[in-house]
C-alpha cells in the first residue's frame, strides 16, 4: 500500500473542502483497501468520512431515506426494509459475507470497481485503470464479462447486488460537492464504458453520496432477487435479477427488472418491462419479455452461456415474483 | 494521477489514537495504512489473529469492533479511533460470556465437537461466530452456514463448525 496523508472529517462541507487531486473518500474501506493493496488505487490522500453523522435510516416522502454510512448489514436487518422494500434486504444478504456487509458503507456500494480479473492485475493493460492501454479481456478470459452495453474499449461488469435492487426499486442518489446539492435517479447514476471506461458513474470529482432514498414501496409483496453464481455463497453473480411486479388479479399492472453481472451498471430494459405491464402474470409472457431482453446481447469469447442463463433467469425471477415466493437467502438450490 | 503535483502533507507523521484491545485501554501512534490486522500482530504480538488472504476473502483476521465481526485486514487501524476491540486472546475474557476452564463458550464448544483441524483459521471462526450469535440473525443450519460463508476452511471442518456453533446457540435458548 502506498502512503498517504489522512484527513478525518467532522462535517460533510469539511470532506468536501479537503478534497483534491489524487484523494478519495473513505467509509468502509473493503473495496478501496482491497484495491489500494494491489496498487490499483493510490492515492495520495484518504478523506475519512466515517464520523459524519450519515447513518441513519429514515422515513422521507412516502419512502425511505438510507443515509450514505448506513452499513448494509443496517440496512438488510432494518424492519421498515424487510417490511416495505424486502427486494432491497434480500439483495444485500445475497452479496459479500457477514463481516463485509458489517463494514461496507451504503455510498460505497455505489462506488464499488468492477472485479475484472485485468483489472485487478496491475501488470496487465486495462482502458479502465490505464486509459488507453488496451483490454485484455476482449478475447481473453471473460467468462465473467458483460454481454450488454460493451464497448471495444471495455467490458468489465458492475459487481453490486445492492444495486441491482436500487435499480429496480428506482431510487434516487442524493449527493453534495463543491457545487452544492443534487439527486441523481439511479438509471443515471452509473455509466456504460463507451470510450471512458475510468469513469464508473456520474458522480462529479469531489462530490459525496449523503443519501439513497427510495419512493413509496410497490412490491412488498411480488419480488424476487435472484442470484445465480458459481459457488452458493460469498461469490459474485454470473447473472442476477431483481423483479418487482404489481398485480391486479392474475394481470401485471407494474413491472420493474433489473439485472446485474451482465453490464457495467445495473440493466434495465423499460422496452420489456412496459411490455409486461397489462399481460397476464403467465410463463408465456415472460418468456416475451426474456427474449425482448436478450435479444440485444452480444457474447465475448468466453460468456455466451449468460445470454441463456440470463434468460431462463429472467423468466424464473418473473415466475418468483409473480407467486409471491422469493429465492431463499440461505437454501440457495433453483427449485 | 497527478499524485506529484499534491504531495501528501502529514503522510510520515504517525496518528495518535487509542484502543480498548480485550479490554485493555492502548494509546497508540500508528502511521495511517497500519491495518487493524497489522497492529495486532506485529505491533501488539497478538499473533492468535491470523493473516490468510490479506484481501477479505478468508475470514482468517476476522476480529469484533464494538462487538461486531470485521475483517481487520481491511480495516485502518487509525479509523477506529476510540473502538473496543476483541480478538480470539480476549474471547475468553468476555464478562457476560464467560464459561468453564475460563473459555468462551464457543471455543469449548469447537473442542468438543473437533471442529478444526490445522486450526489457522479458528480464530477467525471462532470471532465470526461470536459476532454471529450477537447478531441473533441465523436460527438454523442452513442460516448459520450463510452466515459463516465469510471464513474459510480448507480443511473442510465446517460440518463441526456448524455443529459447535448450533450447541452455543441451543444453550443460550434454554
Amino acid at each position: 500500500m502506498n502512503r498517504f496523508d489522512y484527513v478525518r472529517a467532522g462535517t460533510v462541507a469539511e470532506a468536501v473542502q479537503a478534497f483534491g487531486v489524487g484523494a478519495r473518500f473513505i467509509a468502509g474501506g473493503t473495496n478501496l483497501i482491497d484495491l489500494m493493496k494491489y496498487e490499483v488505487e493510490k492515492p495520495g490522500r484518504l478523506i475519512d468520512i466515517t464520523r459524519l453523522p450519515l447513518d441513519r435510516i429514515e422515513d422521507h416522502a412516502g419512502g425511505l431515506r438510507i443515509g450514505a454510512l448506513a452499513t448494509n448489514a443496517k440496512v438488510a436487518y432494518d424492519d421498515r426494509v424487510a417490511e416495505r422494500y424486502p427486494l432491497l434486504r434480500n439483495a444485500i444478504l445475497a452479496g459479500a459475507s457477514a463481516q463485509l456487509r458489517n463494514a461496507a458503507s451504503t455510498g460505497g456500494n455505489l462506488l464499488q470497481r468492477t472485479r475484472c480479473y485485468y483489472f485487478y492485475d496491475v501488470a496487465t493493460p486495462c482502458n479502465k485503470r490505464e486509459p488507453g492501454s488496451g483490454c485484455t479481456a476482449i478475447g481473453g478470459m471473460n467468462r465473467i464479462h458483460a454481454i450488454f452495453g460493451t464497448s471495444d474499449k471495455c467490458i468489465a461488469t458492475h459487481p453490486s447486488d445492492m444495486c441491482i435492487a436500487l435499480a429496480a426499486l428506482e431510487a434516487t442518489v442524493q449527493v453534495s460537492g463543491p457545487q452544492g446539492e443534487r439527486s441523481i435517479p439511479f438509471a443515471e447514476f452509473h455509466r456504460l464504458p463507451g470510450d471512458t471506461p475510468e469513469t464508473d458513474t456520474n458522480l462529479a470529482p469531489g462530490e459525496i453520496i449523503v443519501a439513497v432514498d427510495l419512493p413509496e414501496s410497490r412490491f412488498p409483496q411480488h419480488f424476487t432477487y435472484l442470484k445465480l453464481r458459481d459457488r452458493l455463497s460469498y461469490a459474485f453473480a454470473l447473472v442476477s435479477v431483481a423483479a418487482g411486479l404489481e398485480l391486479d388479479g392474475d394481470t401485471v399492472k407494474t413491472a420493474r427488472l433489473a439485472l446485474g453481472g451482465v453490464a457495467h451498471k445495473p440493466w434495465r430494459n423499460r422496452e420489456a418491462e412496459a411490455m409486461l405491464e397489462g399481460k397476464p402474470a403467465t410463463r408465456e409472457s415472460f418468456q416475451a419479455a426474456a427474449d425482448l431482453i436478450v435479444a440485444e446481447a452480444k457474447p465475448q469469447s468466453e460468456n455466451g452461456f449468460k445470454i441463456d442463463l440470463a434468460r431462463r433467469a429472467i423468466v424464473r425471477g418473473l415466475e418468483q415474483a409473480a407467486a409471491g415466493t422469493p429465492q431463499s437467502l440461505s437454501d440457495k438450490r433453483i427449485q | 494521477m497527478l499524485l506529484e503535483k499534491q504531495p501528501p502533507v502529514s503522510a510520515d507523521t504517525p496518528i495518535g489514537i487509542t484502543l480498548t484491545i480485550n479490554g485493555q485501554r492502548r494509546a497508540l501512534q500508528v502511521a495511517p495504512w497500519t491495518t487493524l490486522l497489522d497492529l495486532l500482530r506485529e505491533r501488539l504480538d497478538l499473533t492468535g489473529t491470523k493473516k490468510g488472504c490479506d484481501h477479505g476473502q478468508c475470514g482468517a483476521c476476522t476480529v469484533l469492533v464494538n462487538g461486531t465481526r470485521v475483517n481487520a485486514c481491511l480495516t485502518l487501524a487509525v479509523m477506529k479511533d476510540g473502538a473496543e476491540i476483541t480478538t480470539v486472546e480476549g474471547l475468553a475474557g468476555l464478562g457476560d460470556r464467560k464459561g468453564s476452564n475460563a473459555l468462551h463458550p464457543i471455543q469449548e464448544a469447537f473442542i468438543e465437537h473437533d471442529a478444526f483441524q490445522c486450526g489457522y483459521c479458528t480464530p477467525g471462526q471462532l470471532c465470526s461466530s461470536v459476532g454471529l450469535l450477537n447478531e441473533g440473525h441465523a436460527h438454523t443450519r442452513d442460516e448459520i452456514r450463510e452466515a459463516m460463508s465469510g471464513n474459510i476452511c480448507r480443511c473442510g471442518a465446517y460440518t463441526n463448525i456448524v455443529d459447535a456453533i448450533e450447541d452455543v446457540m441451543q444453550g443460550d435458548a434454554r
